[in-house]
């Protein structure tokens, strides 16, 4: 009886955790298939199905230069830093030199500093360089908190992998270089892969600087688009189109944090970063 | 991960080869390998410098001149009068500034609050998670959505619910007979915060039951059949054997997560936007760079907000323990 009870106890509570973590993006759902003469009655199980708000995002808010911009921008933002964070990581994790614990630790630091910190430098240097409501500005802005992430997650994985590999290599006469590419490249894919979608979903979610380096509509990223789009008067939101487009970029996401799942568990232990 | 003793694959080399060409070529090649990790480095680090050591160079550096965002050219050196200066008996700064300190009582309390909460949430989810039940690659697939959808999105989402008149949660608290009256949840200045909190909690609530279960997957099965042979009560068990097993993984979590607090930024301004209740000092200092333009002030304000961040972060090693090393 008594063991009978703890077992339905044990139950409510998975039911009430997943309740609660799926119940706020499911009513986002509900109520971005809602006209907006219905949005107002509050529902807990969709009436119809009404496409107007993914419709009128697109022909009103231009959302499709939104996902663009988001899209250019992360992905660049990722090739980059995986490409500086190779080399980097292999000379971390597996070169002895004097000052590499004040490289790590220094990378450590500056993935740790709040961003706002460097709001107004960051702000000078992008007009200087001209870079100013321009997706070049915001790619080389985001570099500040994927490019530690990839480096430390890197050579924390390097550091795992058996030095044998690498001694036998180097008795074959091949260099650091023919080392990363022949001998630790084929080894990283997955590790790449974990790292650079957690790095694409860091640049896709950025909010502060893509607020602040971008002026025009058209050069806004998705949140920064979903954050301002207003309607017809201060008062009125208009909180069919803003759930559309919520639903549409976090579907994506939601789908390769799911399908990844496992990979994104280990690599979050193994960085042990923001998410 | 900081340290380490990773014995170099060089030293293996060396005296395997030491018959044949005593130490001149192992050194040689110890040499190039040293001069290719520089080579290996020099763009990260040259990214580096250019896009953090530059510009927190020069935010603080703003700190100290009346630098205005119309005219960043024509900053005047002005020593620590962004900080605090008296002029004929009046004191001026940001030191003095109420709603500075506001803002840092604010985020002080969001951090505090928040991280317990997630803590201690996130340990009973990972607890959860940890144990053996049918359907349980689900129910971690349905922990993880929160963590996926993007900051901005979960604020629009939530302040969609917490509407003040059409508002999902008002409407369900009102039929349970919680509340008699539907709350603004998000424009009272009582209420504001807990709301803020509240998001944030069920956002990142994930990440910490994720780490947690990361550790309790790691710790040995034989302590747990000694309890369980010996008859001990599970809560017992709990706190006697598992919470000081897992402790090192929930302390560098929430290392991690305070650190995260103290910036919050997205979550607030949507939410809330420039309200007063709830502003933190990542929105403060925003606020006075760009919409007052007062590029000196904010950035004073975003020096200061950096030192709070670096001292909570030594304070925390070295109260805390915490080693970033994995090897035992």
């Amino acid at each position: 009886m008594k063991k009978a009870l703890g077992t339905c106890a044990f139950y409510l509570l998975v039911a009430t955790i997943v309740f609660v973590s799926v119940f706020p993006f499911y009513y986002a759902i509900i109520s971005s298939l809602k006209p907006s003469s219905q949005l107002f009655n509050v529902d807990y199980f969709p009436e119809l199905w009404h496409w107007g708000n993914y419709v009128s995002v697109f022909r009103e808010q231009r959302f499709g230069a939104n996902i663009l911009n988001s899209l250019l921008v992360s992905l660049s933002v990722v090739v980059v830093s995986l490409l500086l964070s190779v080399t980097a990581s292999y000379a971390l994790g597996r070169i002895r030199f004097r000052g590499r614990n004040t490289i790590l630790v220094t990378i450590l630091a500056v993935s740790m500093f709040p961003q706002v910190v460097v709001l107004s430098g960051m702000f000078e240097l992008i007009r200087l360089l001209g870079l100013y409501n321009n997706m070049l500005g915001l790619t080389l802005s985001y570099l500040i908190f994927t490019l530690p992430f990839t480096v430390w997650v890197l050579t924390t994985f390097i550091r795992g992998l058996p030095k044998e590999l690498e001694e036998a290599a180097i008795m074959d006469g091949a260099g650091p270089w023919t080392i990363i590419t022949r001998v630790l490249m084929p080894l990283m894919w997955p590790v790449l892969v974990t790292t650079g979608l957690l790095a694409f979903v860091a640049a896709w979610n950025e909010f502060l600087f893509a607020l602040t380096f971008t002026l025009t509509n058209e050069q806004r990223t998705v949140p920064v688009a979903i954050a301002l789009i207003t309607g017809g008067s201060a008062h009125e939101l208009p909180w069919g189109n803003i759930m559309a487009a919520s639903v549409i970029v976090t579907i994506p996401i939601v789908l390769l944090v799911l399908f990844f799942q496992r990979r994104i568990v280990s690599g979050l232990t193994a960085g042990a970063v923001k998410g | 991960m900081v340290t380490t003793t990773a014995k170099s694959p060089i030293a293996d080399i060396r005296s395997s080869e030491k018959q044949e060409n005593p130490s001149s070529r192992s050194s040689a090649l110890t040499r190039d390998r040293v001069r290719s990790a520089w080579l290996f480095l020099a763009p990260m680090l040259v990214v580096l410098a250019l896009i953090a050591g530059w510009p927190l160079a020069r935010t603080i550096w703003f700190g100290f001149t009346d630098a205005n965002l119309a005219d960043l050219s024509g900053a005047q050196f002005i020593g620590f009068a962004n900080y605090l200066s008296v002029d004929a008996g009046h004191w001026s700064g940001l030191l003095t500034d109420p709603d500075w300190w506001r803002a840092v009582w604010n985020t002080a309390c969001f951090a505090v609050v928040s991280v317990s909460l997630e803590v201690v949430l996130g340990t009973i989810v990972a607890l959860v998670l940890n144990a053996q039940f049918p359907g349980r690659a689900w129910v971690r697939a349905a922990v993880l959505i929160p963590w996926a959808i993007p900051t901005i999105v979960s604020a629009k989402m939530w302040s969609w619910m917490l509407n003040d008149q059409f508002g999902i949660l008002n409407h369900a608290l009102m039929a349970l007979g919680v509340i008699d009256h539907p709350l603004a949840w998000t424009a009272d200045p009582d209420l504001s915060m807990m709301a803020v909190v509240m998001v944030d909690v069920w956002k990142t609530t994930p990440f910490m039951a994720l780490l947690i279960l990361a550790g309790l997957q790691m710790l040995p099965s034989d302590c747990y059949e000694a309890a369980k042979v010996d008859g001990i009560h599970p809560v017992r068990v709990f706190f006697r054997v598992t919470l000081p097993l897992v402790r090192p993984a929930i302390m560098v979590a929430v290392l991690f997560r305070v650190l995260d607090a103290l910036r919050v930024f997205d979550l607030i301004y949507v939410l809330t936007s420039n309200s007063k209740d709830t502003m933190s000092m990542s929105i403060y200092a925003r606020q006075q760079l760009l919409d007052f333009q007062e590029v000196g002030y904010g950035s004073a304000a975003s020096t200061l907000l950096f030192l709070v961040v670096a001292f909570c972060t030594v304070l925390y090693i070295v109260a805390g323990r915490v080693r970033f090393d994995d090897e035992h």
